[in-house]
Parts: structure tokens; C-alpha cells; sequence
């Protein structure tokens, strides 16, 4: 895809719409701006590329992000924007379904790009242990002892620390994306009510 | 110099080796769009207006025709589907930063270019560099000059040298394609030294 014999080794976690967004962006960075093709196309794929993880993609933008890939690897004057589209034009041609989750349903199938996924705390498996809340830089998980925790989706800034906090027995936060979040739990609801433990 | 006959969209052409493809054709009378080109200046194929379909040794390359030498029995295309659409994709990417020029507007009709395809982002400049070549090789004066680079680069008139020559000069100003150069003059005569009101 790129690079020189390097080898980069991802998981179902890894957007491929993000990485092709990605290494354009670099790609956009080392352009040495002479030619057209190069200059102003790879700028261009750059900003649909944006637009599609963004969840604002268009019909039509993958057929004009083959366009400008065609034109750059024949136009383009060295090797750099020869290559330049290949990081899209293999992501697309491996991962073409992600490219049309994004587009089509404003759904990340990796749950990686952030203005398509939602933060959700299943109500089911949350033991109100406080780890979320503590940790939630933006202040965005209400919920106190025995009381089921809850995002406030207004205020989450989708950094996924909640995720990566939540004590894996409980598992209780969840990526949501191309799905509506189900509303909160009435506040009158939200007491655990725990079988097994006495008083302490 | 060795003369050489190759064959362009057909037609039989001869030329002296050492030039270029485009300077062959147009002495051929074949035309060949071009933005970046002057005669007075060397080749710099930024704007890949040019390009051209050339058969190699069984293989179709598409190259820039200005900066490409001539080669003996050489098979040239100037137009295909495929080189029409690499013009008309070019076409379109500069018609984002100067959508009025009348030069850009001209050959996106020739070639179906939309305008609108892609957002505006007004910067007037298309980056083919005559003023800065033509002040370096013609003028030998370096007033102006690219700085930065990608889709950073910008044209940058040096203030040192600029305020030394360029008042008595300004023949960049109608190489610009899209007459960019005349409107920052303009701009900044205005700004500089306002006229007085009239009476």
C-alpha cells in the first residue's frame, strides 16, 4: 500500500477509510506543490476523504476519488504522485463495503471515526463501579453509588476513555455506530438493586 | 543535430533533435494546450495541460509534451479519451482557485470542465510560475520567488529587490493566466498610494 517493505499489522478496529484519509494527508504534507495533479488533487481527495469519515459523504465521491487517483498516475510528474493514490485506490479495492457504510448509512464499521460513532452504557451490565465517571475528561457520565451510569451525548467528546476504563467483567460500555443510542433510563429506574450483598 | 520525422495524431512531422514534442507540433501547426509555457523561458511542465499519449516500445505513456524530446518514428496522440479526461480533471482542479480567467474559462468549454466541481477556495494563483521564471531567466532579477511547498506553495514578491525594480518593470503582470499579478498590483497601488479624491 505504502512505504518501502514495512509492514503495518491492524485489527477490525482500524477504519480503512481513516487510513487511506490518513497517509493522503501525509502525502498532501510531502508534496513538493509543482504540478496540478499532485498539488491540487491530492488536496482535493483529502477533503472528500474528510467528508466521508466526517459522515458527510456523497453518491458520486468515490467515482470522483478514482478520478483524481487516475489523473495523478498518469499526470503527475515523479513518482511520489504517481503512487500518491495508491493508499485509496487499495483500501477500496479490499475494503470497498467500509467505504459505503460510511457514505450510505453514516456508519463506521470499525466504530473509529468519531463523528459516526456514539458511547453508550448498557444498563443491563453496568454496576455503577464509578471507573467511567471518575475518569470522563469532559464530565459527560452521570451516576452515582448503585446507580446505573448514563452518557450525556451533548457532552461526550467520543475520547473512548470510558471504553478503555470499564473493568472488562462488566463491558458495559459500548460503541455504538449507525444505530440510533437508546434513550437514558428514566432516573427513577436506574437503582441496582443487588441480591447477594450485605451490609457493609 | 540530427534531423528526425515522427508522426503526430497521424501527420507525418519533422523535427531536429533536442526539441521538444510540443515545440514540434506547434511548429506543425497542431495545437497543444499549455498554461505554463513561454517561449522565452525553459520548459518547467508544472501544469500538465500538455500531456500527450506517446507509444514506447509497446507501451502508451502519457507525457508532458513540453518538457519530452522528439524521437525518431516516436507515435504522438494529442488527444484520447484519456488524455481529454486528465485536461478536463486539471481543468477543473485550477478552476477552484480562479474561476473567472478567461483563459481557464476558454479551455474548460473546449474540454467540458464543470467549474463548480469543486469547492472554490479563491487563491487566484494556479502555481505555473511564469512571473517567477520569467524575473530569474529573462530579468535575472529574482524579485519573486515560491515559498513554503504542497499545496502551501505561494507566490512571494521579495520586498528588498521588489522595492528596487519591479516598479519599472511589471512584464510578469501580463503572463499571469489568470491575472492575478495585475490584480494584486491594482490592489496594492490602491492601497498604497490612494488616489486623490476628485473634485
Amino acid at each position: 500500500m505504502m512505504g518501502s517493505g514495512g509492514m503495518i499489522v491492524m485489527d477490525e478496529d482500524t477504519c480503512m477509510v481513516d487510513v487511506a484519509r490518513y497517509f493522503i494527508d501525509f502525502l498532501t504534507d510531502e508534496s513538493c506543490g509543482k504540478c496540478v495533479p499532485c498539488r491540487e488533487g491530492l488536496l482535493q481527495m483529502h477533503k472528500i476523504l474528510t467528508r466521508i469519515t466526517g459522515g458527510k459523504g456523497r453518491d458520486g465521491d468515490l467515482e470522483l476519488l478514482e478520478e483524481l487517483s487516475a489523473v495523478a498516475m498518469e499526470a503527475a510528474l515523479c513518482a511520489l504522485g504517481k503512487s500518491a493514490p495508491n493508499p485509496f485506490l487499495s483500501t477500496l479495492k479490499y475494503f470497498r463495503e467500509e467505504y459505503e457504510a460510511h457514505i450510505r448509512d453514516q456508519r463506521c464499521p470499525a466504530r473509529s471515526c468519531k463523528e459516526l460513532i456514539a458511547f453508550w452504557i448498557d444498563p443491563a451490565q453496568c454496576q455503577a463501579c464509578g471507573a467511567c465517571r471518575r475518569k470522563c475528561p469532559a464530565d459527560a457520565v452521570a451516576g452515582e453509588k448503585n446507580r446505573i451510569h448514563v452518557v450525556d451525548q451533548g457532552k461526550c467528546t467520543k475520547c473512548g476513555t470510558c471504553f478503555e476504563v470499564c473493568p472488562p467483567r462488566f463491558a458495559a460500555v459500548r460503541k455504538l455506530s449507525g444505530e440510533p443510542v437508546p434513550a437514558p433510563l428514566p432516573e427513577a429506574e436506574r437503582t441496582i438493586a443487588r441480591k447477594s450483598k450485605t451490609d457493609a | 543535430m540530427r534531423d528526425v520525422t515522427l508522426e503526430i495524431d497521424g501527420q507525418a512531422v519533422k523535427a531536429t533533435e533536442g526539441m521538444t514534442l510540443l515545440a514540434a507540433a506547434t511548429a506543425a501547426g497542431i495545437p497543444i494546450p499549455t498554461l505554463c509555457h513561454h517561449e522565452l523561458l525553459e520548459p518547467f511542465g508544472s501544469c500538465r495541460l500538455c500531456t500527450v499519449e506517446v507509444d514506447v516500445r509497446g507501451w502508451t505513456n502519457r507525457v508532458a509534451a513540453c518538457v519530452y524530446p522528439v524521437e525518431d518514428k516516436l507515435v504522438v496522440r494529442t488527444r484520447s479519451p484519456e488524455i481529454d479526461r486528465i485536461r478536463r480533471v486539471i481543468l477543473e482542479l485550477y478552476l477552484a482557485h480562479a474561476p473567472d480567467s478567461p483563459r481557464l474559462k476558454a479551455l474548460a468549454g473546449e474540454y467540458g470542465a464543470d467549474p463548480n466541481r469543486f469547492e472554490k477556495e479563491a487563491s487566484f494563483c494556479i502555481h505555473c510560475g511564469l512571473c517567477v521564471r520569467y524575473c530569474a531567466e529573462v530579468k535575472k532579477k529574482d524579485a519573486v520567488g515560491f515559498i513554503d511547498r504542497g499545496a502551501r506553495k505561494e507566490i512571494c514578491f521579495v520586498p528588498e529587490v521588489a522595492a528596487r525594480e519591479c516598479w519599472a518593470c511589471k512584464e510578469c503582470f501580463p503572463l499571469c493566466p489568470t491575472e492575478a499579478l495585475q490584480a494584486a498590483y491594482v490592489l496594492v497601488e490602491a492601497l498604497k498610494f490612494p488616489r486623490p479624491a476628485k473634485a
